[in-house]
């Protein structure tokens, strides 16, 4: 077991919860979604811990519908030579979100936007929370969840004329957008959304 | 070796306290209010340009695009658009037996498939507690070894290219051509390889094999000296890539990147060395480390694994032991076929792995061994049947990939074409 | 089943010997010097630069420039899986080169959708662009990719000039797509069990 455990627990109390170890030897530990951003600031920057590299972010959605999804975070102290595991349990029946570490680790970016274009999770306070590896616009859902179909919700030929009737060229992230020509290039109806102020709302991704 | 300064203007107000530019918000026609987060305020007249490089472009190494803000030549802000190549990897690893698995690794990072099967068997074999026998483990540091050469050979032919060199590409891709006649001789495809099985491997190695491999371990540095003449000291080459793309060790470690990436930028961190697996630390080798984490240092560091990763052959030929290459453990391991066919337990072993699969144990395990890009994880968690709960990878290149913007920044274009290239992405890894 | 395409009878004009040995020299002169538009995604791109590289070589069969700009490209070579996300830009590709054009489909991802029958994958480019020539393999050796275009040689060679139907651009149809939906729907439906999460069998 990871010493960094105890001290977890000496310092934010009933926040941690469970402990394990895995069966790689790692250690794991359960942090309340509250305290995320605390509890890895603290981990990053604390003597004797220094957890200074995120190795990875991703959630794990089980077969038992009861459970829920857990977000999983890799992290590792280079000069120490340690891993720590920490997870947040995200359950079903509330809102999946949670603070994102982004301002801690930059190499958490594409990876917690990636977290959110295949299971959902929202991460509060990331610079520029969109699709990664689906095109914006994508209208099924989120791939990895458990009760999304392997082959995709819509037929195959509907997912073609999808597919073609997409946009190649098409800017949709706020950095492209602050570039005057390419606002001018979005559909009428976003142009009417984005003046308004919100985002559009598809089918099956909320 | 020259030093260009370049002093621009960002038309794009404010830089925030870590020096990259802050988003600017786009507002239309003066109608706020409402929701402060939904708020734009546009840049009317901007005189920058927006450039789409790719997907479809010879330089970007595979289906990237590349959303480019020009000003003039110099490159103002850089966007990368990835999943061009998206396939669902990893929703297809949960509908597969972790044997029908290995197949799929070998289309993530198609470079160096041989690592890709090692690194997803190890992680396999780590959730059920098996230990490979002695032989395996050799032939696993071989097939990975084989596969560093591969992927920087890749890597070196395709830079050159991008930065005007063509020859380079040549001797590099002859390389890698008798390598795959090994690959060949060794599992029947020069590229998708499915080399490993959990517990063992798919066959044992022939025996044209190890001399084969010995007479490459011999030849292969003449090559490698060769294109070192024509590159290294090169005006060209090492105008192009001095001071390119410089990324500091605190950027590199805070940015996640891993592999030959970190490495050039000073940080000496190599999974071979500091966490072991295939018993790597019993072998003998250096690791290179760069200091100026510049396009040139990260072209060193991988010419110079490549001559390590030869070292490693000749050790690993050297030390190759006798013995059956998978374990002894039938639940794991299909028996032989002519066993199967006349045995009655053999026979029921054989159908139950090949119908059902080999049933993991309650629980997860994650092993990142080091890929050539960097550091590639295996992250499987099981909840006790054949087929993963969650197969999850672990990309060094869509990582790598993610540093992109901040190198870019204040570039000329020309020097983009070079930092993507020295970034070293495979699309089918960063996209899974 | 209605096809979308439908080839004209050249009964009405006799092909006679000037136009035979001038189809002769047109086929001649397209087939060996097609210019391929290397559309590169996955592992079959290595093979297809592998094929360019020195041992297998494919500027002996008159493949010596590849024309990254489809505007000077004659054939397609869709090397790799496509997923949707790109279908729209290989469509883009494709309606940008000049007739005459062909398109090889190499792999079993590009033929078929090879062994990613997922969300995320166009089950095969014909649904997209129409193929001349298919090459199987996962990824096909160098020899085979060299074969299917020798046979697209051999296509090629059996072409007419009095034919307008064969250099005829298809663009999509009103519904913004290539094929009828049902035809879609049938060349794309799942293989056995592996599509099942929980069964084996």
């Amino acid at each position: 077991m990871n010493p960094s455990v105890d001290a977890l627990r000496a310092t934010f109390g009933n926040a941690i919860g469970r402990a394990v170890v895995a069966r790689d030897g790692e250690t794991i530990v359960t942090v309340g979604r509250d305290a995320l951003r605390e509890v890895m600031r603290w981990l990053r920057d604390s003597a004797g811990h220094s957890y200074d590299y995120l190795v990875d972010v991703t959630a794990v959605e089980y077969r038992d519908a009861e459970r829920p999804i857990e977000l999983v975070y890799f992290l590792r102290s280079l000069e120490r030579r340690v891993d720590l595991r920490v997870k947040v349990d995200l359950p079903k029946e509330q809102e999946l979100a949670v603070d994102s570490v982004v301002g801690l680790w930059a190499g958490a970016d594409w990876l917690e936007r990636e977290v959110y274009d295949m299971f959902g999770v929202t991460f509060r306070g990331h610079p520029d929370l969109r699709r990664i590896l689906m095109w914006e616009t994508y209208a099924e859902g989120y791939p990895l969840r458990k009760d999304f179909p392997l082959r995709g919700r819509f037929s195959r030929a509907e997912q073609v004329r999808q597919a073609l009737g997409a946009n190649p060229e098409a800017h949709y992230s706020m950095e492209e957008l602050a570039i005057a020509e390419a606002f001018d290039e979005l559909p009428e109806d976003m142009k009417e959304r984005l003046r308004r102020g919100e985002r559009g709302k598809l089918p099956f991704s909320e | 070796m020259s030093k260009r300064t370049v002093e621009l203007e960002l038309a794009t107000p404010g830089l925030d306290a870590q020096g990259r530019p802050a988003r600017v918000p786009l507002t239309v026609g003066g109608t706020g209010g409402g929701d402060v987060a939904g708020q734009l305020a546009v840049e009317p007249g901007s005189e920058h340009m927006l450039l789409n490089i790719g997907p479809q472009h010879p330089a970007t190494h595979g289906v990237l695009r590349l959303v480019v803000e020009l000003d003039g030549e110099v490159v103002v802000r850089c966007i990368p658009h990835v999943g061009y190549l998206h396939s669902g990897f990893e929703k297809l690893g949960e509908y597969r037996h972790y044997n029908q698995i290995i197949p799929l690794t070998d289309r993530t990072d198609y470079l160096s498939p041989m690592a890709n099967n090692v690194g997803f068997a190890l992680a396999a074999e780590r959730l059920m507690g098996i230990a490979i026998t002695p032989r395996c483990t050799v032939l696993r540091v071989i097939a990975c070894e084989m596969s560093r050469v591969i992927s920087h050979m890749v890597w070196l032919g395709t830079t050159a290219i991008d930065l005007g060199a063509f020859t380079p590409f040549l001797w590099a891709f002859q390389e890698r051509e008798r390598i795959y006649d090994l690959q060949e001789m060794w599992t029947g495809a020069r590229l998708t390889t499915s080399v490993t099985r959990v517990g063992g491997m798919m066959a044992d190695i022939p025996d044209a094999f190890v001399t084969g491999l010995r007479h490459f371990t011999e030849t292969f540095p003449k090559t490698l000296h060769e294109i070192d003449r024509v590159l290294t000291r090169n005006a060209v080459w090492v105008g192009r890539t001095q001071n390119v793309g410089v990324l500091r060790r605190e950027e590199a470690i805070n940015h996640s990147l891993s592999g030959p990436m970190l490495r050039a930028s000073g940080v000496a961190y190599d999974l071979r060395r500091d966490k072991p697996y295939l018993d790597y630390e019993t072998y003998d080798f250096d690791v290179p480390v760069g200091e100026h984490g510049d396009v040139y240092d990260r072209y060193l560091v991988r010419l110079e694994e490549c001559h390590q990763s030869n070292r490693i052959l000749q050790q690993a030929l050297a030390r190759l032991p006798d013995g059956p290459v998978n374990v002894d453990d039938p639940r794991v391991i299909l028996p032989s076929k002519s066993r199967a066919m006349s045995d009655m337990e053999a026979m029921i072993y054989h159908f139950k792995q090949v119908m059902e699969g080999v049933k993991a144990p309650v629980g997860e395990a994650y092993v990142g061994i080091e890929n050539p890009k960097g550091e590639l994880g295996t992250y499987l968690v099981s909840d006790g049947s054949a087929k993963p709960v969650r197969w999850r990878i672990r990309p060094p290149s869509f990582i790598n990939l993610s540093s992109l913007p901040k190198m870019a920044e204040g570039h000329l274009l020309s020097d983009l074409i070079a930092i993507n290239a020295s970034v070293d992405i495979v699309m089918g890894e960063v996209d899974r | 089943m209605k096809r979308v395409l439908e080839t004209t009878e050249v009964a009405g004009q006799s092909p006679n010997w000037l136009l035979t040995r001038l189809d002769d020299l047109v086929n001649w002169a397209r087939a060996n010097s097609l210019w391929p538009m290397p559309f590169g995604t996955a592992c079959c791109a290595i093979e297809f630069m592998a094929t360019a590289a020195s041992r297998f070589d494919f500027a002996r069969f008159g493949m010596e420039r590849q024309a990254f700009s489809p505007r000077q490209a004659d054939v397609l070579i869709c090397a790799g899986r496509l997923p949707f996300k790109l279908a729209p830009v290989i469509r883009r590709v494709y309606d940008q080169m000049p007739q005459p054009k062909w398109v090889i489909s190499m792999g079993a991802c590009a033929s078929t959708g090879g062994i990613f029958d997922n969300y995320a994958m166009v089950q095969g480019i014909d649904t997209i662009v129409p193929v001349d020539v298919y090459v199987p393999g996962c990824p096909p050796r160098p020899e085979g990719l060299l074969y299917g275009v020798l046979l697209l040689h051999k296509k090629i060679k059996g072409e007419t000039v009095l034919d307008p139907e064969l250099r005829r651009e298809q663009p999509l149809d009103d519904k913004g797509l290539r094929l009828p939906p049902e035809r879609i729907d049938e060349i794309s439906e799942p293989f056995g069990n592996s599509v099942h999460q929980f069964r084996s069998a």
